[in-house]
């Protein structure tokens, strides 16, 4: 039996395509999976992310246990409401999920973990709260839904859809939270376009959604989700990044923080390992369609394709590869697919910026 | 969508046209598209190849996946549509009137052996179960 969010009875009711993703039911697509992706290009669209879970970390120490759970350096965040995007590493600097905390105050900080990793997370944190910081309360927040308003127009069509959140919402930098009410209002997002996820309560949800579809948000699947976050150069755990492979390795080193004197899980092993893998993007000359692990063929050795797509916006095929350290940008390689071997050049990511093709 | 029922179908949703020149036109389904999504990729035989019945031949590629097409008759390739390379989506349009490739079959009467448009319907539904 499939899990059901919030608004599950919405994407019946609009004859979405649903999907089995990670155990929920969830839309892929609501007619067509290329409009979707333009309409966040160009304008604004919504999706129901109540897949993935919020969880609470409440009481004294909550910032201590973070500066070792997680290899990004907390303490970048000290203003209310800051969002920090990070990897949760195993002893072995492997990715046991990649996540976003955001900072409300000392005893309070919130999380949102991948909803495929949600209960390995949840047995991850309680074993490392017990050893870490026993005081600790860690609230998974099945409770809440989640919803991702993203696009150019996407702050005017809330503000019309839901005119409460303006106020405090209106003034919100990128990567950063304010709570309204009983919402949680983040400008954060996977599609490299402005935008905001909301996190409310599961109850107010269908009422929430059915307001931006009036207000003209459209509502888009997880496939353009993923074409999206794809052009936007973002990683996909269990794709991209997993438990055999080190940030450094998954194009993440900037989320790492190996200067400051702080020991984090993993630490360790990422001071240890040889660097002999990278990732890159690539962007695919001949015609056909990149896809996840057709081979790479490099003067430096093989690597394997992680995430393959065709980019609506660059009219092209991209893609996330794992190559061997030493293949550069600009440099042509081949990919195999279907025995034949096709060209493509090392391109540096995000593909896709703000409506606009870099690549 | 109904399914044409001037044209034969194949178990692996390829539709086949019978031309007043004797020869055969091949495309997907209506179904098969719908399946598959917004089509972003086609890869058609090359004039001249003779395939088999059957034969794995072409590939569709749609932003979701990759899928082969197989030859409903066997037959020798005489024309592919190349407008398919530049509009590859006209399939999600009218899967009907965007074929694929002609073949001058080995045998017309291979057709027969190729479900009508009720059987197909049929056989749409079995799968949906």
């Amino acid at each position: 039996m499939l899990k059901q969010t919030p608004l599950n009875q919405r994407h019946h009711e609009a004859n979405a395509k649903l999907v089995d993703f990670s155990g929920w039911e969830m839309p892929i697509h609501y007619g067509s999976q290329i409009e979707e992706h333009h309409v966040v290009r160009a304008d604004a669209g919504m999706f129901d992310v109540s897949h993935m879970l919020p969880v609470d970390l409440k009481g004294e120490g909550a910032r201590g246990f973070l500066r070792t759970l997680v290899a990004n350096n907390v303490d970048k965040l000290q203003s209310t409401g800051k969002a920090l995007y990070t990897c949760m590493l195993h002893e072995g600097g492997g990715v046991v999920d990649d996540l976003i905390v955001y900072f409300l105050n000392e005893s309070w900080f919130r999380l949102v973990v991948n909803a495929g990793c949600a209960d390995k997370d949840m047995a991850w944190l309680e074993t490392q709260r017990d050893r870490l910081a026993p005081g600790l309360q860690i609230i998974p927040r099945r409770d809440l839904a989640m919803i991702a308003v993203q696009g150019p127009k996407a702050a005017d069509k809330l503000w019309q859809a839901m005119p409460g959140t303006r106020e405090l919402a209106a003034p919100l930098k990128p990567f950063n939270a304010v709570v309204v009410g009983d919402m949680f209002v983040a400008r954060t997002g996977y599609t490299g376009e402005d935008g905001f996820e909301i996190m409310l309560p599961a109850k107010a949800a269908p009422f929430f959604w059915q307001a931006l579809v009036e207000a003209g948000v459209k509502p888009c699947g997880l496939g353009a989700r993923d074409t999206l976050r794809l052009e936007a150069g973002m990683n996909l755990y269990g794709q991209d990044m997993d438990e055999r492979s080190t940030p450094l390795e998954s194009g993440l080193a900037w989320t790492v923080d190996l200067k400051s004197e702080r020991d984090f899980i993993g630490k360790d092993a990422l001071l240890r390992l040889p660097l002999d893998k990278q990732l890159v993007g690539l962007k695919l000359l001949d015609r056909g369609v990149l896809r996840n692990h057709q081979p790479v063929f490099t003067a430096a050795g093989v690597g394997e394709i992680t995430s393959g797509t065709f980019s609506p916006t660059i009219h092209a095929s991209i893609a996330l590869a794992r190559v061997p350290a030493g293949v550069n940008l600009g440099d042509t390689v081949e990919v195999e697919i279907r025995d034949k071997r096709l060209k493509a050049v090392v391109v540096k990511y995000p593909f896709v910026r703000n409506g606009k093709a870099l690549v | 969508m109904s399914i044409p029922a001037n044209l034969k179908y194949a178990k692996s949703h390829e539709w086949a046209r019978l031309e007043s020149d004797g020869s055969v036109t091949v495309g997907i389904t209506h179904h098969a598209q719908d399946l598959l999504g917004d089509m972003v990729f086609v890869e058609n035989p090359t004039v001249g190849r003779k395939l088999a019945a059957g034969e794995e031949c072409a590939v569709v590629e749609s932003v979701k996946a990759a899928s082969d097409v197989y030859s409903p008759i066997a037959g020798e390739v005489i024309a592919a549509n190349a407008d398919l390379e530049s509009s590859p989506e006209s399939i999600n349009q009218d899967a009907y009137a965007a074929w694929m490739f002609r073949l001058k079959p080995d045998n017309a009467a291979d057709l027969d052996s190729l479900m009508d448009a009720g059987a197909y319907q049929a056989f749409v539904d079995s799968e949906a179960h």
